[in-house]
């Protein structure tokens, strides 16, 4: 492989880094919340409501159900009106991250389910609130499992990051693409192929030993 | 003395996809100051309905609850988890938070009740040694065993300086040992503080341990309520008789012989009783099942024997039974 080539195989990996990171953070920054409202609003919870579970529930379900290529496409208008421009690195994030959305909402919600109905009980007859509930016992007592659906969700948006290379996006999935399949570089195609493997495993493992760690 | 709560007519209806279920029927007792008040009955009697009632944990459909001269019922969001904050509860499960220290989880209601976090501390930790757990306040409770996690759910529960204490099948996830000690503790704490304690069990022998007064629920409906003492001594309803009687006493030896349960209530625990009976009478009895104690050198328990087949000689026997000041009841046969 040429120097030129190594050379943009570690811009492309810094590259994704750069989208999964910010594309994490932001699709936790919207998605958790609308988890946490998915789980309090459903039937038998502490903050019941039907009309609101029913429309989130259904959002999340139309974009948990829409192709992520086909999404990326969709979104061109949407992407170019937030960042400018609908190609490259930093515009990627923005369908990474409207993408994710869903995915993180329903991950959060299967988390929090599990925490058991007990502790729920016995904080509300201590007196505290439905969102003293919430915040206080439910999200602490969530966390090892919210953890480690963080780092499911994360390996998803890398595996996601990579299909923006297809419209124009950065990072690996991008060079993957030009010079792996329409160059028929095949080492090029490996070596990209193996570094998202390789990054993937990371978050994962690190995922389960924080969530390990913090588990009392 | 006051009533801390009063139930009035309590009736809970279930709606389920259409189908009703009634869980309680028009239930009505009171819970005096300072007793330690048992409420028992079969699994799915209604019992843990009843008591989620009186913290209004579950609304009821009709009827009143109420706790001092407030009704339940009517209590707005904010109003009603004030009243919570004075009705403390304790699981079957515990119901701790595992990602957080012993001492945090001590702290929990005064948190909520918005107690500085200074006083929280020395607060949580009074309460630790009340339980006789101060030396585990940095531990985790996956760290504890069974016994020791509901002491920190009591010490929990009392971090809030409550009126009443509900113990929901407090003892019921422990071994005998470990329920003998969560007894004696709620017992001192009853005694020492003058906390009134609602207890909630399937179990005679915890009511027969620790309560004054016991209220007996038999399918959604409150068979039977007094002191402890004379519905052991003659219990009135049938619910309550299946409760009393011991479970599985030997099979007669055949089967139209006749089984009476003889109740010990204060019979000299020395006296050799059954001797006395053979000995004065000149009757035997066949002893199937027993269950005595000696109390402070006072007898207390339950016997079930088989009867002479003479009727005569039954007849003397029984006599001899409530000469002697016991009380006699026949058991049913199942």
């Amino acid at each position: 492989m040429s120097e030129y080539i190594i050379e943009t195989i570690r811009n492309g990996f810094f590259e994704t880094i750069h989208m999964t990171v910010f594309a994490s953070v932001f699709a936790y920054i919207v998605g958790l919340p609308l988890g946490i409202i998915l789980y309090a609003t459903a039937k038998g919870r502490i903050l019941e409501n039907k009309p609101v579970n029913f429309i989130i529930g259904l959002i999340v379900n139309i974009g948990r159900s829409l192709p992520f290529l086909i999404l990326l496409v969709l979104l061109i208008p949407v992407t170019r009106f937030i960042t400018g421009s609908s190609i490259g690195t930093t515009a990627s994030i923005v369908p990474l991250t409207i993408g994710a959305i869903p995915i993180v909402a329903r991950m959060v919600e299967s988390s929090l389910c599990e925490v058991q109905p007990g502790i729920i009980e016995a904080a509300t007859s201590m007196g505290a609130s439905p969102v003293y509930v919430i915040v206080h016992f439910v999200l602490p007592e969530a966390t090892p499992s919210l953890l480690l659906g963080a780092a499911i969700n994360i390996a998803t948006i890398l595996g996601y990051s990579a299909m923006a290379g297809v419209i124009g996006g950065g990072g690996l999935g991008a060079i993957a693409l030009q010079y792996g399949y329409y160059r028929y570089q095949k080492d090029v195609l490996w070596v990209t192929v193996a570094s998202l493997v390789v990054m993937v495993m990371i978050i994962q493992e690190a995922g389960i030993w924080i969530s390990k760690r913090v588990r009392k | 003395m006051a009533n801390v709560f009063t139930l009035d007519n309590v009736s809970k209806i279930y709606k389920n996809d259409g189908k009703e279920f009634l869980a309680l029927k028009d239930v009505s007792l009171e819970i005096e100051e300072g007793e330690i008040f048992g409420i028992i009955g079969m699994s799915g009697a209604g019992k843990s309905t009843l008591v989620r009632t009186l913290n209004r944990l579950e609304d009821i459909s009709s009827g009143t609850v109420s706790f001092y001269d407030t009704d339940l019922a009517t209590c707005s969001p904010s109003k009603i988890r004030k009243v919570r904050r004075e009705i403390a509860m304790i699981f079957q499960s515990f119901n701790l938070l595992n990602q957080r220290s012993v001492l945090s989880n001590v702290m929990q209601p005064l948190r909520i009740a918005g107690v500085p976090a200074g006083q929280r501390k020395e607060k949580a930790l009074e309460m630790l040694r009340v339980v006789g757990l101060e030396d585990k306040k940095n531990q985790f409770p996956s760290r504890l065993s069974g016994g020791q996690r509901q002491r920190v759910a009591i010490a929990r529960a009392l971090a809030g300086d409550p009126k009443v204490l509900l113990c929901d099948e407090a003892t019921s996830a422990l071994d005998p040992k470990m329920t003998g000690e969560i007894l004696d503790l709620i017992k001192e704490i009853n005694r020492t503080r003058g906390l009134t304690t609602v207890i909630i069990t399937h179990e005679m022998s915890i009511v027969e341990k620790i309560c004054d007064r016991v209220a007996i629920i038999d399918n959604g409906h409150l068979a039977e309520v007094g002191e402890v003492k004379e519905i052991f001594r003659a219990p009135k309803s049938s619910a309550a008789r299946k409760l009393v009687f011991p479970s599985n006493p030997f099979d007669p030896s055949s089967k139209d012989s006749r089984l009476v349960r003889i109740a010990f209530d204060g019979l000299e625990a020395s006296r050799p009783f059954i001797a006395e009976l053979v000995e004065q009478t000149g009757r035997k009895v066949n002893i199937l099942s027993a269950n005595t104690k000696s109390v402070g050198g006072v007898g207390y328990g339950q016997m079930v024997v088989e009867l002479p087949k003479d009727k005569e000689d039954q007849e003397i026997v029984l006599d001899f039974f409530t000469k002697n000041g016991l009380s006699v009841s026949e058991v049913e046969r199942v």
